[in-house]
C-alpha cells in the first residue's frame, strides 16, 4: 500500500457524507446502513459533523501520531494538540507570516495547511532550531541586535529569515534580484524583498534586517 | 470551517473521477487560496481530494524546443528554473512579483491558474456577489472599486483575476493541459482558459466540472528581452493594480499583456502589432472598449505610462 492511502477517515464521519452525496446524485453509492443502525438518507447534513482523519509527522525529530478533524491546520496542530506554542498564530489566513515553520526544508505558513496533508513529512519549528542554552545563529543575532519589541512575529521572522539565506543560497530569484542568469546576492534590498511575508507590527524591520545580514555575513 | 471529508487521490485520473462523482468536492494542492477561502465559508466544500501525491512536480522539455511544467511545480521552483529563468524571464518575473516566499513554497502552477479574485465583495459575506452567489447582486459596481476591472467586466461583475503568473502565461501562449473524469485528455490554450463573467461570474474557467489540470506547456521560447512590471500599493507582497508583461523583440515588435485591469489575463494580438509605434497606440488597441468606474479611471493611464516604462528599459 502506498504512503498515500494509509490515511483513514472515521467510518461514521464518511457513512453521513456519502449518504447525503448519494441521496442527492440520486446513487446507491455507500448507501448503506450506519453503524448506528440509523437510516443513511436521514442523518444528518455533512456540515454538522466532523470527520477525523488520521494525521502522522515528525515535529522537530520526534514522530508524532494522531487522529484529528480534517479541519485541524498544522499550526492548531503544533499549538493545540503537541503543545508547540513557541510557533504563533496572527492572522490565521497567510498574511502575517507569523506561523512561518519549515516542512521539509522549506519555509511555509502554518496557517494554510491542513495537518491531515503532511503525511511524512519533516517540520522544524523555533523550538526545533535552538535551545535558551544552545541558539541558533539566526536566535542569537535577533537578541543582539534587538530585532524585536514584543515577540510575537519574532519566531516566524527567525524561521523565515533562515530559510531566505538558503534561498538565495540556492538560487532562487526575487522580486528584486537584477539579473535572472547571475548568481544571487544577500543585499540589504534582497533581505527585505525575501521577508515581506513577515509583518511586525511593532516595527522592528530596521533590526531584524541587521540581525540576518550579520548571520549572512559570518556564513559568506 | 465546514467539515469535509478528504482522500488522497492516487492516479490524475482517480482525482478527476472522485471529483466528478462527489457533491461539492475540491481539489487540494497547496491549498494557500482554498483553506483561506474555506475559513471565511467563502469555500464549503464537503470532500477534499489531495493531489499532492500525483507526482506531476516536473519541468520536462518538449519535442518543439518548449517546456511541460507539471501541476504540481510550486510557484518558487518555476522561478527558480534555469531553463525558465534564461528563456522565459517574463515568467520568473512574474511569479516572483506575486505573493510571499512562504506561500510561494507553497502553490501549484495549476491551483495559481485557478486562484479566486480577491475582490473583497467576494470575500465579505454579508455583501452581494454574482461570482460568490449568483443572482445577489453586484456590490463593486457602486463601491469600493479601486482595484477592480476596467475592461472586460459586465453589469453582473467587475472582480479581476489575481495572478500574476496567468498573465506571463497569456503572453506566452501557454497550452493547460487537462484529464477528464472519463480517462480523456485535452489541451486548452490559455486565451480560452479564463472566462469573462458576462451574466455567469460564478464560473471563472473553461474546466467542466472534474476536470484536473495535469501540466501547463510553453512554446519554444521567443527571445528577446522579458518585462514584467507589477504596479501595486505597496513595494511587495500586493496585488497588482496594473502589470505588464512584456516580450520586446530589437526590432520593436513583441507582446505585451496586462494583469490587474480585467477578469482574465488582458492581451489582444492586434494590440501587439502596435508595439513599434509606442504605448499609447498599443493602449488604444488593447484598452478598446475599456469602462472604468470613477474610482479605477486612474488605471487607463497606468496601464499606459507603465508599458511606456516597459518600452523606454527594452531600448536600453
Amino acid at each position: 500500500m502506498s504512503q498515500h492511502s494509509r490515511f483513514k477517515i472515521t467510518r461514521r464521519a464518511l457513512m453521513i457524507v456519502g449518504a447525503a452525496s448519494a441521496a442527492s446524485l440520486g446513487l446507491p453509492r455507500l448507501a448503506t446502513a450506519g453503524r448506528d443502525g440509523e437510516s443513511p438518507t436521514s442523518a444528518p447534513a455533512a456540515d454538522d459533523k466532523a470527520a477525523t482523519a488520521e494525521v502522522a509527522f515528525t515535529v522537530n525529530g520526534v514522530p508524532r501520531r494522531f487522529t484529528a478533524d480534517t479541519r485541524l491546520t498544522l499550526l492548531d496542530a503544533l499549538r493545540e494538540q503537541l503543545q508547540l506554542t513557541g510557533t504563533k498564530k496572527g492572522c490565521d489566513h497567510g498574511q502575517c507570516g507569523a506561523c512561518t515553520v519549515m516542512v521539509n526544508g522549506r519555509r511555509v505558513n502554518a496557517c494554510l495547511s491542513l495537518a491531515v496533508m503532511h503525511e511524512g513529512d519533516e517540520i522544524t519549528t523555533v523550538e526545533g532550531l535552538g535551545t535558551p542554552d544552545n541558539l541558533d545563529p539566526m536566535q542569537a543575532a535577533f537578541i543582539e541586535h534587538d530585532g524585536y519589541q514584543c515577540g510575537y512575529c519574532t519566531p516566524g521572522q527567525i524561521c523565515s529569515a533562515k530559510a531566505t539565506l538558503e534561498e538565495i543560497r540556492a538560487g532562487v530569484p526575487s522580486h528584486v534580484t537584477a539579473d535572472l542568469n547571475a548568481p544571487m546576492k544577500v543585499t540589504p534590498e534582497e533581505i527585505r524583498e525575501r521577508m515581506s511575508g513577515n509583518i511586525c507590527r511593532c516595527g522592528a524591520y530596521a533590526n531584524i534586517l541587521d540581525a540576518v545580514q550579520d548571520v549572512a555575513g559570518g556564513q559568506s | 470551517m465546514r467539515a469535509f471529508t478528504y482522500e488522497r487521490a492516487e492516479t490524475p485520473q482517480q482525482a478527476a473521477m472522485a471529483a466528478a462523482s462527489t457533491d461539492h468536492a475540491r481539489f487540494i494542492a497547496g491549498g494557500t487560496n482554498l483553506l483561506d477561502l474555506m475559513k471565511i465559508e467563502v469555500e464549503t466544500p464537503a470532500h477534499l481530494v489531495d493531489v499532492n501525491g500525483l507526482g506531476l512536480d516536473t519541468i520536462e522539455n518538449t519535442d518543439d524546443g518548449g517546456l511541460r511544467v507539471g501541476a504540481l511545480v510550486r510557484n518558487t521552483d518555476l522561478a527558480a528554473d534555469p531553463r525558465v529563468r534564461r528563456d522565459y524571464g517574463v515568467l520568473s518575473r512574474a511569479l516572483v512579483a506575486g505573493a510571499s516566499g512562504q506561500l510561494r513554497n507553497k502553490a501549484t502552477t495549476g491551483g495559481n491558474l485557478l486562484q479566486r479574485t480577491r475582490c473583497p465583495y467576494f470575500y465579505d459575506t454579508n455583501m452581494p456577489c454574482n461570482k460568490r452567489r449568483p443572482g445577489t447582486g453586484c456590490a463593486a459596481l457602486e463601491g469600493f472599486s479601486r482595484q477592480l476591472a476596467i475592461i472586460g467586466g459586465s453589469e453582473h461583475c467587475i472582480a479581476t483575476h489575481p495572478s500574476d503568473m496567468a498573465v506571463a502565461m497569456r503572453l506566452l501562449d501557454a497550452e493547460v493541459e487537462t484529464v477528464l473524469p472519463n480517462g480523456n485528455t485535452r489541451a486548452i490554450p490559455i486565451a480560452d482558459f479564463h472566462r469573462l463573467p458576462g451574466d455567469t461570474p460564478q464560473i471563472d474557467s473553461a474546466l467542466i466540472p472534474g476536470e484536473f489540470i495535469t501540466a501547463v506547456t510553453l512554446p519554444r521560447p521567443l527571445g528577446g528581452k522579458h518585462f514584467y512590471h507589477k504596479v501595486r500599493d505597496r513595494a511587495s507582497y500586493a496585488f497588482a493594480l496594473v502589470s505588464v508583461a512584456a516580450v520586446i523583440q530589437p526590432d520593436g515588435g513583441g507582446r505585451v499583456a496586462l494583469g490587474g485591469v480585467a477578469p482574465k489575463p488582458w492581451r489582444r494580438e492586434d494590440a501587439d502589432a502596435a508595439l513599434p509605434r509606442g504605448a499609447k497606440a498599443v493602449m488604444a488597441r488593447l484598452l478598446d472598449g475599456a469602462e472604468p468606474t470613477h474610482e479605477n479611471r486612474f488605471k487607463v493611464n497606468l496601464a499606459e505610462r507603465t508599458l511606456a516604462a516597459v518600452l523606454a528599459e527594452a531600448k536600453e
